[in-house]
């Protein structure tokens, strides 16, 4: 079992309480997850720049170290670190011959990804998630069941630039979809069963699919249980296997779209007494853009 | 009426203050407020009260009832009215997965829509939906009628045993050993009665309805299937 939350914002004047509103979602979840957690949150991209977040020890002054234009934000065992696009390869570089033991889990123009091991609240106690704002953000908290408890397994995964996903469910043919996917040049840093669904829609955009016929398209080639949430830079989808195997729940108002795995993480939401609360419908692909 | 307000008083003590209600009990309608989304909430009861739950509940509400007659003024979670033994269940909202599932007794109405599994494996219950169900719906159906106003999704009846299913739109596939039969005037009687029980007027007609059932080919092992194993 997991919890997965999402919050994707239509009124840009709700953005400074992004953070928050998730952060009290995903506590909600801790019932359904209590092994660990984790979120991303889709903020503010400098023109021209790009966004790594790294996890590791001892992450202070990387960004000095590494120079040409690079600053760093340092949250706990995370550091944001924003740099000009074109050194992006560089510092990548200079953290796999200086750094190897710090990974790095999530890049894009404006997405920051976050995971712990430990519960909800405290993980987002520790990455100060209530203080961050943002157009959207997607959380999970874990109960692991096809790989151990380590803040490798955590979710989101992002496999691709301002992508990631959060799962629950399993994948029974995740191995085989590993195989099909590396030669293609989709790389994996974990065991887990997840991180193949977020390489394979990596693997689907990459080749010209937009966000939704990607996800209509894993319809046919996941095999398992599975409820999806998938953000990418401007963009917010929900998938639910054909049995819809594992709880969805959603509200939609003119302010924002949120999901959650069960009704109880919405209600903090503002103006939910009035939302539009539905049951996406299984092997539905449930988009939005925002421009 | 009692008024107890969850923001205030944990789900628990409301759940075991009903539980202790003898059956003659004096105290026979309730209103819980705030619900917001909890789970199990009103399960359990047996004393012929009234309960209003006023916003959206979680799982299982109202699971294992007897007597009670609940109303919940939202939508419900998973496997509302589940095991329902008698009483009445009334869903003003919409219904996640499995309302109903195993209910041997009573009437469980849902005035929007039920997602996947509606009725699975009914022993007995009445249920009467007045949107639309999912896929799946009535799956190993063993007694009692579902009655859908709206569609009604993929494999209904699959593996069904025996249970009446009334559906006024389309049907989008029928489950294993599921037919269509005939709306004969008995059923026609039944359904009628349902639907004035579950508040429709006259202004839906029996004579819209489709009724489906148990082809009854799956009660015994064939010979012939042997190979198959």
């Amino acid at each position: 079992m997991c919890g997965i939350v999402g919050l994707f914002l239509k009124d840009r004047s709700l953005e400074p309480q992004l953070g928050a509103l998730l952060a009290r979602m995903l506590e909600v979840m801790t019932e359904r997850g209590p092994d660990s957690a984790g979120f991303a949150v889709y903020g503010e991209g400098g023109a021209g720049r790009i966004k790594l977040t790294l996890r590791g020890e001892d992450l202070a002054g990387i960004a000095e170290a590494i120079g040409a234009g690079a600053t760093g934000v340092l949250r706990d065992s995370h550091l944001v670190l924003s740099l000009p696009v074109d050194q992006e390869e560089a510092a990548r570089g200079w953290l796999a011959l200086n750094r190897p033991d710090v990974v790095v889990i999530g890049a894009g123009h404006r997405i920051e990804l976050y995971k712990e091991v430990g519960l909800p609240a405290d993980v987002s106690t520790r990455f100060g998630l209530s203080g961050m704002s943002g157009s959207h953000g997607i959380g999970h908290t874990r109960m692991a069941t096809e790989s151990a408890v380590t803040t490798d397994g955590a979710h989101p995964f992002s496999t691709g630039a301002d992508q990631c996903l959060v799962h629950n469910g399993s994948l029974s043919n995740h191995r085989s979809l590993r195989r099909m996917l590396e030669p293609k040049g989709i790389h994996f840093v974990t065991d887990n069963d997840s991180e193949v669904a977020a390489g394979y829609l990596t693997w689907r955009l990459r080749e010209g699919d937009s966000l939704a016929e990607a996800l209509e398209a894993s319809l046919d080639d996941l095999d398992g249980f599975f409820t999806f949430v998938v953000g990418t830079e401007n963009g917010f989808a929900v998938l639910r296997d054909p049995i819809s195997c594992k709880p969805a729940v959603m509200a939609e108002t003119d302010q924002y779209v949120a999901f959650g795995s069960e009704y109880r993480a919405l209600v903090g939401l503002p103006g939910i007494e009035n939302a539009r609360v539905f049951e996406p419908e299984p092997a539905r692909v449930y988009a939005w853009e925002r421009n | 009426m009692i008024s107890v307000d969850l923001a205030i008083s944990p789900k628990r003590a409301l759940n075991q203050r009903l539980h202790e209600l003898p059956t003659d009990t004096a105290e026979t309608r309730w209103q819980v407020l705030n619900p917001q989304g909890q789970h199990a909430l009103v399960a359990g009861l047996d004393a012929p009260i009234a309960v209003d739950i006023m916003g959206h509940a979680g799982y299982y509400c109202a699971g294992m009832n007897q007597q009670a007659r609940v109303t919940i003024h939202g939508n419900v979670g998973v496997g509302v009215a589940e095991n329902m033994m008698s009483g009445r269940v009334h869903v003003k909202g919409d219904a996640s997965q499995s309302a109903g599932a195993t209910a041997h007794g009573g009437l469980l109405v849902i005035d929007g829509d039920a997602s996947a599994r509606c009725g699975i494996s009914m022993k007995g219950v009445d249920i009467v939906v007045k949107g639309s169900i999912g896929p799946m719906s009535a799956f190993m159906a063993q007694a009692g009628n579902l009655v859908v106003l709206g569609d009604a999704g993929d494999a209904l009846g699959d593996s069904i045993y025996e249970t009446r299913i009334f559906v006024r739109g389309q049907v989008k596939s029928l489950g294993a050993d599921c037919i269509e039969k005939a709306l004969r005037p008995e059923h026609k009687a039944t359904l009628r009665a349902l639907l004035d029980a579950a508040g429709v007027g006259p202004e839906v007609s029996v004579e819209e309805f489709r009724r489906y059932g148990s082809g009854r080919q799956l009660y015994n092992f064939h010979v012939d299937n042997a190979a198959a194993y």
